[in-house]
């Protein structure tokens, strides 16, 4: 399995060459004038849904797309700061702001003591390390007092940013949600493009080599995890304050797996791909709800289809077929 | 202080779960010379590699760089002494364009390889270095295309030119000419006797013609053992060698 993940993301990674694209930009700006104006012609609770989870998506596929760690363990980043925004908020009384800082921090904290354990294996042990690790996490939700059990904690209260802005207003919870959102996004674009996102690809492409070069690999693997897990819990901790609530769902590991397959469905290894397939997912997750077919099996039909027809991914597949070769 | 030999090693076994892959290798290379570690077939010789360049931790025996141990030392900070090697499968980054791969080589001791914040366009100041070295190895022309997209004898070349970016003091190349036709052989030939100017360089190399034109010295390999050693004359008469190469020296 872990050579398969492997072949894929060599396949997708091309794009990576050369100098920022004016492609990457244009449908940067698109993307842009598209989420200002969502709210108007969609329900805002759903695209801040997408949102959040998009945010996931992008952290999660900075680990694999860009580093080459496939993680199987990133639902605790993503409830674990869910958890602890919705208990600062709502028990310490703390501003929204201050509760996705303070998740935010959890999860990276959590990152860097996850990724030295697991950094130190590689392919599919690491896989079923960050697994293990994200398990226990599951435990102590469950169990810890603070976590509410199987209730979780509910009817989180979204309060006023930095003391003014009214949250339960649904537009201005949405901008705020969309501002979160473009932040971790640029981090993730400046990260992939930076002189650490060069060192980070030579490591995905031939690790041994960057080891011969004189790069000490496991630090930047362990960086990379770190930012991932961060910006996870960021998009947890927003999760927590959009839908005033964190509950089991969002440590357990279907979340895991669920931020795995938004990532494959949209490519692996692109910036937009991640967006794209959160969008994909939750809406399908959303519109299945309401009907009587079981989602898990139509989103499982639609994966395997997206894997046999086309392995990169809808963005990896769109780049490869018009972006070309860039010279 | 520039001591005559700039490697040495001490009894280095290396053992396998009960196969001895490498057994008691004391080898001593000088200072400015290429030498070169021949052998048939699982002779040892990409172990010895291995353990030199720590990417396997020796069974048993020491390595001395500069006359400093370097057995216990990882192999990234190997790489920093100033040892660099090369890998028997050419080893680029395939994704990256040939500048880019250099500059990975270049970009180091910058001191930046952790800034995710900033614009990898602090780069670009390393491309005017970059650009000199793929001249160096005739790859200036390909310099925006992937390196994924070069001929092989190519991307021989440009793992050669990031090798080089790190100012090694040594080289280690593992076997460089394996599979390449004719033209690329001399090319990197020349290329190797070029750049051993002012460092030393060991290599592992099958191709006998190249190894009697570039070595100075030559240490022989067998079943994990150091069998002869010697110029290239002199070990190429020496029985054992000629019985380990042609097969039963009886007949």
């Amino acid at each position: 399995m872990a050579t398969e993940i492997h072949a894929v993301r060599r396949e997708t990674a091309a794009p990576a060459t050369g100098r920022p694209a004016t492609p990457d930009l244009l449908a940067f700006a698109a993307l842009l004038l598209v989420l200002i104006a969502a709210p108007y012609v969609l329900y805002p609770v759903f695209v801040m849904k997408v949102l959040c989870f998009a945010l996931f998506a992008c952290a999660f596929n900075l680990l694999i797309g860009f580093a080459g760690l496939l993680s199987f363990g990133h639902a605790a980043f993503f409830g674990g700061a869910a958890y602890i925004t919705a208990h600062t908020v709502k028990v310490w009384g703390l501003p929204p702001e201050l509760g996705i800082l303070l998740g935010t921090a959890f999860s990276a904290t959590l990152g860097l003591a996850f990724g030295a354990l697991a950094i130190r294996r590689q392919g599919i042990y690491f896989a079923m390390i960050t697994l293990a690790l994200s398990q226990m996490v599951f435990f102590m939700a469950l169990q810890l007092k603070f976590t509410g059990g199987e209730d979780g904690i509910q009817a989180v209260p979204r309060g006023h940013l930095f003391g003014v802005i009214d949250l339960s207003n649904s537009l201005s919870m949405y901008y705020f949600v969309l501002a979160v959102f473009l932040f971790g996004f640029v981090v993730i674009w400046r990260t992939v493009h930076s002189p650490f996102g060069q060192v980070l690809k030579a490591i995905r492409e031939n690790e041994p080599r960057a080891i011969s070069l004189g790069y000490r690999t496991d630090h930047y693997k362990l960086m990379a995890f770190v930012l991932s897990a961060t910006l996870a819990g960021l998009a947890g901790g927003t999760k927590a304050i959009v839908f005033q609530l964190a509950t089991l769902t969002d440590v357990q590991w279907q979340m895991s797996g669920a931020v795995v397959l938004m990532t494959l469905l949209g490519g692996i290894g692109t910036l937009f791909g991640p967006v794209v397939g959160a969008a994909l997912v939750v809406t399908l997750e959303n519109y299945l709800a309401a009907s009587n077919l079981p989602v898990p099996v139509v989103i499982g039909v639609i994966f395997v289809a997206c894997v046999l027809l086309f392995r990169r991914g809808i963005v990896g597949e769109i780049a490869a077929r018009f972006g070309g070769k860039r010279s | 202080m520039a001591s005559d030999v700039i490697l040495e090693t001490r009894g280095l076994t290396k053992e396998f779960r009960g196969f001895v892959a490498v057994r008691d290798v004391s080898l001593r290379v000088k200072r400015g010379s290429i030498h070169a570690l021949i052998g048939p077939n699982g002779a040892g010789k990409t172990t010895v590699f291995n353990l030199l360049t720590k990417f396997l931790q020796p069974s048993n025996g020491h390595i001395l760089f500069n006359g400093r141990d370097i057995t216990a030392v990882k192999p990234a900070d190997v790489a920093r002494l100033g040892i660099i090697r090369s890998f028997q499968i050419s080893a680029v980054f395939p994704h990256l364009s040939v500048l880019e791969n250099v500059r990975v080589g270049l970009q180091r001791p910058l001191g930046n390889s952790f800034q995710f914040w900033k614009s990898e366009s602090v780069l670009d100041r390393l491309n005017g270095r970059a650009m000199e070295l793929l001249e160096d190895v005739g790859l200036a022309g390909y310099a925006q295309r992937p390196a994924a997209e070069l001929p092989y004898g190519r991307k021989r070349a440009l793992e050669i030119a990031t090798t080089l970016a790190l100012e090694p003091e040594m080289l280690l190349l593992d076997e460089p000419m394996a599979g390449m036709g004719h033209e690329d052989i001399d090319r990197i030939a020349a290329l190797i006797k070029r750049v051993s100017a002012n460092r030393t360089i060991l290599m592992v190399e099958h191709n006998l013609s190249v190894v009697s034109n570039l070595s100075d010295w030559i240490t022989v390999l067998a079943r994990g053992e150091v069998l002869a050693e010697g110029a290239y004359a002199e070990v190429s008469r020496h029985p054992k060698v000629r019985e380990a190469y042609m097969g039963s020296g009886h007949a």
